[in-house]
């Protein structure tokens, strides 16, 4: 176990690997472990933003769909105020209608029982007079007691 | 394979633990570590950099991931522990961890596998440099351990040059880092002025910061070296003993698969701790 040139010998080859892996070895395995670490931090980072943004996103449409419900209620709302308020109004309407129907029905009967009344009188004075002439036919010319016809049936 | 009528004890553990040498002197290469350390530093290189080129920062392959859980690993003990910045801490952190895990790896090879593939490859290449202690009628296992060649040992860290090299070049940074941070005069001054800021104690101050500094390397090494090497010494001993060492081969095999990471861990976490203190001012 004597200490001999064996150890000169080793000693350039322990340089030499040591230069060998300072130049081959280290630098493109470093590089490639620091370049992975790299992409995966960005990609940490990358999924976080887009897990951020989603959040965003659905919170919003949370507040989108909120509104559309209070929108829609509202809608809703109009629409069975403006019902009641057709409703209503048509209502009044027929009942304005009914009237005027009923109205007008008064009047046109007012206005048939006026003309068959003026035609009953009419009648009557006729008939009357055919009775008073039939009556005076006897006894008086007619021609001449017209006028007194005339007077009667004025005041019918 | 226990230990043969041919072989004593004492023969078959100096056997293992003696390293395959070219060389006389101090110019003694320890083939087998040299070999073993350099393979397998050339294929942790090779691999890391072909995942490296072949890299993704989309969605990463099986190895890929397998790869980058190490790198991930290391580099937050690099940040956890040195805060100045620097280009080349986290690749030695990284070179260091997973060279010296290979090189411990090769300690869960059973302790006979090597040699005797190595003795009898030189059995066939290299018949005529066997040693001759068995005759020619002995078994072909024997006669393979016989050869030079299976003095390969398996675990470059088993090897105190090895893990000295390896502190050695971490020694190195600290003193580099040590000046590149607080200059030569800082550096100078942390070793006379501390820990009594007093002249006359610049001798004494010297004595123990030197002592503090080398015992950075010293200990680095000897802690990995000192793990590795016993934790060999019980594969051999469990190897000698016939047949109770298939159970307790794999109690120890589980045990040290703890060692080994436990071991390139802290080789790496004092290398960056070290470099650290270099370079932070007090």
């Amino acid at each position: 176990m004597d200490i001999n040139a064996t150890l000169l010998g080793l000693l350039i080859a322990f340089v030499v690997f040591v230069l060998f892996c300072m130049k081959y070895v280290w630098p493109p395995l470093i590089n490639a472990i620091e370049e992975r670490q790299q992409k995966i931090a960005s990609g940490l980072e990358a999924s976080e933003l887009a897990e951020k943004d989603l959040e965003q996103a659905r919170s919003q449409a949370d507040e989108e769909l909120k509104a559309a419900k209070i929108k829609a209620a509202e809608l809703i709302d109009q629409a069975k105020k403006r019902a009641t308020q057709l409703v209503e109004e048509e209502t009044q309407r027929g009942h304005a209608e009914r009237e005027k129907i009923i109205a007008s029905g008064h009047t046109e009967v007012e206005t048939e029982r006026n003309r068959v009344r003026e035609e009953l009188r009419k009648q009557l004075a006729i008939l009357a007079i055919a009775g008073a002439e039939k009556i005076l036919e006897r006894e008086i010319d007619a021609q001449k007691q017209s006028d007194i016809v005339e007077k009667l049936v004025a005041e019918l | 394979m226990a230990a043969n009528g041919n072989m004593t004890p004492t023969e078959y553990i100096s056997h293992h633990l003696d390293p395959l040498q070219v060389g006389s002197g101090f110019w003694t290469f320890n083939v087998d570590s040299l070999g073993v350390a350099i393979v397998l530093g050339i294929f942790f290189i090779s691999l890391f950099a072909y995942v490296g080129k072949k890299a993704t920062s989309g969605v990463p392959g099986k190895l890929q991931c397998f790869i980058e859980m190490i790198i991930e690993f290391v580099d937050t003990s690099v940040k956890e522990t040195f805060h100045a910045k620097s280009r080349l801490i986290a690749p030695l952190a990284l070179t260091i961890f997973v060279w010296v895990f290979l090189m411990n790896a090769m300690k869960l090879i059973p302790v006979d596998f090597i040699p005797v593939a190595a003795g009898l490859i030189g059995l066939t290449f290299a018949g005529s440099a066997a040693k001759g202690y068995v005759g020619e009628d002995a078994g072909i296992f024997e006669r393979a351990m016989d050869h030079p060649w299976s003095y390969m040992k398996a675990a470059p860290t088993t090897d105190l040059n090895t893990t000295l090299a390896l502190a050695i070049g971490v020694f190195l940074l600290i003193i580099f880092y040590s000046v590149k941070h607080k200059g030569l005069g800082g550096f100078i001054k942390e070793l006379t002025m501390n820990p009594f800021n007093h002249w006359a104690l610049i001798p004494f101050n010297l004595v123990l910061e030197l002592v503090t500094l080398i015992a950075k390397p010293i200990s680095l090494s000897l802690r990995l070296f000192g793990n590795l090497y016993a934790g060999e010494l019980i594969f051999i001993l469990i190897a000698m003993i016939g047949l109770w060492q298939l159970p307790l081969h794999f109690a120890w095999a589980v045990f040290h698969i703890l060692v080994i990471v436990l071991q390139a861990f802290i080789f790496m976490m004092l290398t960056i701790v070290y470099l650290s203190m270099a370079s932070e001012k007090h």
